[in-house]
């Protein structure tokens, strides 16, 4: 008698859960389709903020940066992707100062590991969302970022205390991008040390 | 009642004709190739509409688009997979059993040609119409399994020949429970052919005349039927993940294309003789009394009527695929032998009281008796 109630609600049950996986793929035979079509889409395309694509440094509207040579990042790149060449000037008062001359960032080398922005002390450089990146020789992926002309930006001499808690928002927002970015970073370290000695050549140069 | 659109005229119009012009042994010849031909083309006119319709409809399912590239929507797709597939070398294997490796595709295609042919597709669209038309459709829908063991036989490859296996074992308990449904129907109208099956769905289709009995029989028929065309949960005679493609994987070109066309067609056929046995075939709804709304049924042509419903069918049987994980071997078995079969088995009794006490619908309303 119970292996034939069993028997029943066996069947019963099996029909019921049938049911209800045909009613899920009727709902979601009416959802909206998420196909992507990417060269028509182009217009709407949306990529996320956080998405690596390219090495920039932002420059303002008097062709000014912030980089001020001082090599971390290249130092912290694990694949020897950046070069930082630096040249000396004379300022006004007659101080010795380390200036950026060029800024060149191999693409194909990259493993958009975001350890340069993180360390960068200054927020020199920043990756951005342009993802075409495909180019027909790979010369081109070596591409140099600071504008032609272009200078460090002057640090503004005193700061206002109106202007402390803009610079701590800044201070705090730039953490912020760090806090996750950091743990992400900790499995690439080890591999850090392997490629150590081809880095500690490019520093030389 | 007016009929604008069926084909009836037109094909008594060439008959006559020709029988005026001619002796009659040529009329019946040029007769013979034409239904020939018209058979031929709808069968692979059909085959590429249904890949066409699948892969829409898949893709619907799974929230995605697709094909849209080849003409607009998409729909010239399945025609350039044809000319593609029709390009394509038949690659020549060693260690093969020539003969009946060449031979399997034939069996498969052949059975459901034969199938098809018994099929009515509207009114006076019926090429053979048997007195026994159920059981032979029964039995050559069956002579596709011969193809299929072939093929997986003569092709000497483990994967092939456990995919034909699997298929056989499949088949035998399956057609075992499509022919007791349809056994079913057969106590209810006391008749095997089809077209007198159709005749006395004029107002009441099977599926609601003998109710219970013959929903439960209308279900079994299209779980089975779906077992038998080796698709969707049951498809494990070409599980790709287990076996590659099962019985078919050493074929290539135009013989893969006999079996995937046949695959198909079966799917067609399965979906077409359940329209015809439970939903009235090509009949179009009526209701007894209301002749108006009668006769605009009528306008639209049996033809239509008879796609329109295998489509849904059909419709199902994709549903059904894209919704459930495929079966192990022991849970296909068990669902034939512990339920679907013993379920049939009391059905059919069910349906002999039914019958025998009068309680069909058009035994207990005679209005609804054509």
């Amino acid at each position: 008698m119970n292996s034939i109630i069993t028997y029943f609600k066996g069947l019963f049950i099996g029909i019921k859960s049938l049911l209800f996986g045909m009613s899920v793929t009727w709902k979601e035979l009416w959802t909206k389709k998420v196909t992507q079509q990417y060269p028509e889409n182009r217009k709407t395309l949306v990529i996320s903020d956080r998405f690596r694509c390219e090495l920039t440094m932002p420059h303002d509207i008097n062709n000014e940066h912030a980089c001020t040579a001082c090599g971390i990042c290249q130092m912290n790149c694990p694949n020897g992707t950046i070069n930082v060449l630096s040249a000396m000037i004379e300022t006004e008062d007659g101080k010795k100062k380390k200036i950026l001359d060029t800024y060149t960032w191999d693409m194909g080398m990259c493993t958009f590991c975001n350890l340069c922005v993180i360390t960068c002390p200054s927020d020199a450089i920043s990756f951005n969302n342009q993802f075409e990146n495909a180019v027909f020789t790979r010369s081109k992926l070596v591409q140099t970022l600071n504008h032609k002309g272009s200078k460090l930006r002057e640090k503004k001499k005193e700061v206002k205390p109106q202007s402390v808690p803009v610079v701590e928002d800044k201070l705090t927002s730039s953490k912020e991008q760090m806090i996750e970015p950091l743990v992400e970073t900790k499995i690439s370290t080890p591999s850090d040390k392997s490629i150590k000695n081809p880095k500690d050549n490019t520093t030389e140069n | 009642m007016l009929q604008p659109l069926e084909l009836t005229n037109l094909l008594s119009w060439l008959d006559t004709t020709l029988r005026d012009s001619m002796p009659v042994f040529w009329v019946l010849l040029i007769e013979f190739v034409l239904v020939a031909v018209a058979l031929l083309a709808a069968y692979a006119i059909l085959a590429i509409i249904l890949i066409y319709a699948e892969r829409k409809i898949t893709a619907f399912f799974q929230a995605r688009f697709g094909p849209n590239r080849v003409g607009i929507y998409g729909i010239l797709q399945s025609i350039a997979d044809v000319i593609k597939i029709l390009l394509k070398e038949i690659i020549r294997i060693n260690n093969v059993d020539r003969f009946l490796f060449f031979a399997a595709p034939f069996f498969m295609i052949v059975a459901s040609m034969l199938t098809f042919g018994a099929i009515p597709f509207g009114k006076m669209l019926h090429a053979i119409d048997f007195n026994i038309g159920v059981l032979y459709v029964t039995a050559v829908s069956s002579l596709g399994i011969i193809g299929v063991l072939l093929a997986g036989w003569s092709s000497n490859n483990k994967y092939s020949m456990i995919g034909a296996m699997r298929s056989g074992a499949q088949f035998v308990s399956y057609e075992l429970s499509a022919g007791f449904a349809l056994m079913t129907i057969v106590v209810l109208t006391g008749t095997m052919s089809f077209s007198e099956m159709i005749a006395k769905q004029e107002f009441c289709w099977n599926i609601f005349n003998g109710h219970i009995s013959s929903i439960i029989a209308f279900v079994i028929y299209l779980i089975s039927g779906h077992a038998e065309t080796n698709r969707g949960p049951f498809d494990l005679p070409e599980a790709e993940s287990e076996l590659t493609a099962g019985y078919h994987t050493e074929y290539s070109g135009l013989q893969f294309g006999f079996f995937y066309l046949a695959e198909y067609l079966n799917m067609f056929i399965i979906a077409s003789i359940a329209t015809t046995v439970f939903l009235g075939g090509w009949m179009p709804i009526q209701i007894p009394g209301l002749d108006g709304f009668n006769q605009v049924m009528w306008y639209i042509p049996s033809y239509a009527w008879f796609f329109g419903k295998t489509g849904v069918l059909i419709f199902l049987s994709l549903w059904v695929r894209w919704s459930f994980p495929r079966l192990r071997i022991d849970q296909l078995l068990n669902l034939e032998w512990k339920y679907l079969l013993p379920i049939n088995l009391v059905n059919i009794l069910i349906m002999v009281i039914l019958v025998l006490a009068g309680l069909t619908l058009t035994d207990l309303f005679p209005v609804l008796a054509p």
